[in-house]
């Protein structure tokens, strides 16, 4: 069996099947969590509690004015990457044949040219990201190494995958067999590490928003 | 009239120019990755050298080997034989049959003993001491073991020989296994393909004719003049793969435009072979230019790779189970955990401890 075989095979399958269990096992565990009743009453003209989710979870989108200033590079970088990030996930050629061998679907793709400079984009806000991480004292005070893994985990797939469609340093089936496997190893930690803020995020941010919408509280 | 001793004296004898010679072994030198200055030096050696023995051993195959080696166009098949070597045993091809025929193998063995070469297309069936392949009564394992200690060297021809191939394939039933894993103390050159393009098996017995030695080799054993390359790279399609535009099925308008075909199964990116350079049937089609992807034939195990019409990129194993088994028990082990925490909580609550 080659890397190229065994990335293909054995090792997405079980990548598969750790990324179902271990996100099925925490958006459970959240969902079903022991959660403290609200007993303050709702404000006379508080939304309903879904109305108070999707207008909070679309005020947090961006920065209010006062707090511009200082996250608007995060904010910003933040989007530039996963923008990108999306844009040469969903739109290479290579990925939808990947995703519609899993999910059955499919759609038109983007040519190639625009996808390496959306992974290039992604990769150079990546590296920012994790520069303004090293430079601002309070966050690398409060960065663990789930933050630094996480990031690696990330941008390796990024990285890998532009070698394997620039041919670069190496044959494409070690390259490609690389990329492959750099998905498995992300697939792996995602439930397990700080990406898993791609479910939560709808979470936290909706609690947070109905919270503070039953309190009358405009976010 | 004595008979002629080297290949130049036969050569003459038979009318072919110095001219002749040279423009054949320029060609040779070309299509060995030879610089120019190389073709004089393979004239020179071919005309002093003595015509070689060859014994071609024919195992588990199906003779496209054979076939593909006849159809070559330079050197044509009739030049190889009656001018470079001297083919003593080749089943397909030997005007005799039967006993006269495996003498003619043992007498060539005997006559040229460390000087014959041999060529072996088809994997050698090895399950159960080799009973499910024989020639006149002698398994192929014991043929190959005989033929090959007196050789000077080997080449294996097609994946069968050189991988295994279809034989080999799961699952398996013969045992069948390539040339390289049963004969350890030989030089063995692997000239891979189902089939291997013709110019590719007679320019690697012209060259090890003409300079006695073998060509570079890569990690597979296979001349790195001819297998240094993948398909993709050679390709004439390749341009449309680096704009992203692919045909998404055989008879689409990007099959009629004769975009890349990537998503319908090519194996080209992972393929080294000289098939989008040399082509075939002297130079006029390869399976690419015919419309249909590349299957990967001169790659190790090419049969049980996931499928032909399966994209490089797609996952080759079948997860449903395992991903469906996951679910349950990551839903099993969430549900529990959250049990366990209600628990917590209402014995915190009613002993007045702070959850």
């Amino acid at each position: 069996m080659t890397l190229l075989d065994f990335a293909r095979g054995p090792a997405l399958t079980v990548s598969f099947a750790v990324f179902t269990f271990g996100v099925a096992w925490r958006l459970l565990f959240v969902v079903l969590l022991p959660w403290s009743r609200d007993r303050a009453p709702a404000r006379a003209a508080a939304p309903t509690a879904v109305l108070g989710a999707v207008r909070g979870f679309a005020r947090h989108l961006w920065p209010r004015k006062a707090f511009a200033g200082a996250a608007r590079f995060t904010t910003v970088n933040g989007y530039v990457m996963h923008f990108g990030l999306a844009i040469a996930f969903f739109g290479f050629a290579p990925h939808i044949l990947f995703l519609q061998s899993v999910f059955g679907v499919q759609w038109p793709n983007l040519p190639s040219g625009l996808i390496s400079v959306a992974s290039v984009v992604t990769l150079v806000s990546l590296v920012l990201a994790l520069g303004h991480r090293f430079a601002s004292p309070v966050l690398r005070l409060i960065s663990t190494a789930n933050d630094y893994f996480s990031w690696f985990v990330t941008a390796l797939p990024v990285v890998s995958g532009l070698m394997a469609v620039s041919h670069l340093w190496a044959p494409y089936e070690i390259l490609l067999a690389v990329h492959l496997l750099s998905v498995a190893l992300l697939l792996i930690w995602f439930p397990f590490g700080k990406l898993m803020h791609a479910f939560l995020v709808f979470v936290t941010r909706s609690e947070t928003a109905v919270h503070y919408s039953r309190r009358g509280t405009v976010l | 009239m004595a008979e002629p001793e080297t290949i130049g004296e036969l050569l003459s004898e038979r009318g072919i120019s110095r001219r002749g010679l040279l423009k054949y072994a320029a060609y040779i030198a070309s299509l060995m990755a030879l610089p120019p200055w190389q073709s004089n030096a393979i004239a020179d050696a071919l005309a002093a050298a003595r015509r070689q023995s060859v014994i071609w051993l024919s195992f588990q195959e199906c003779t496209g080997c054979t076939e593909s080696l006849t159809r070559s166009f330079s050197p044509t098949l009739e030049n190889l034989i009656f001018n470079l070597i001297s083919l003593d045993y080749h089943e397909t091809l030997q005007a005799v049959s039967g006993e006269a025929a495996e003498e003619a193998r043992r007498s060539a063995m005997r006559e040229n003993k460390g000087k014959y070469i041999v060529v072996v297309d088809g994997s050698i069936p090895t399950r159960d001491g080799g009973v499910y392949g024989a020639i006149a009564g002698q398994s192929m394992l014991q043929i190959l073991n005989d033929t090959a200690a007196g050789a000077k060297a080997l080449i294996a021809v097609g994946t069968c020989a050189t991988f295994g191939g279809i034989p080999h394939a799961q699952p398996d039933p013969t045992g069948a296994v390539p040339l390289t894993s049963l004969i350890k103390d030989k030089p063995i050159i692997n000239i891979s393909g189902c089939p291997p393009i013709p110019e590719a098996m007679a320019g690697t017995i012209a060259y090890l004719i003409t300079f006695g030695r073998l060509p570079d080799l890569d990690h597979l054993n296979r001349p790195k003049s001819l297998f240094g390359n993948t398909i993709h790279d050679r390709c004439y399609r390749r341009s449309f793969y680096d704009k992203g535009l692919f045909a998404k099925s055989f008879d689409d308008e990007g099959a009629r435009r004769g975009w890349c075909l990537y998503e319908l199964g090519c194996k080209g990116p992972v393929t080294y072979n000289s098939c989008a350079t040399l082509k075939w049937n002297g130079g006029v089609s390869f399976p690419i230019q015919s419309g249909h992807g590349c299957l990967g034939c001169s790659e190790p195990d090419f049969w049980d790779k996931g499928g032909f019409y399966h994209p490089l990129s797609t996952p080759t194993g079948h997860p449903t189970a395992a991903v469906g088994t996951a679910a349950v028990a990551g839903i099993g082990v969430g549900a529990v955990s959250a049990l366990l925490a209600r628990r917590a909580k209402r014995k915190a609550t009613s002993t007045g401890e702070k959850p």
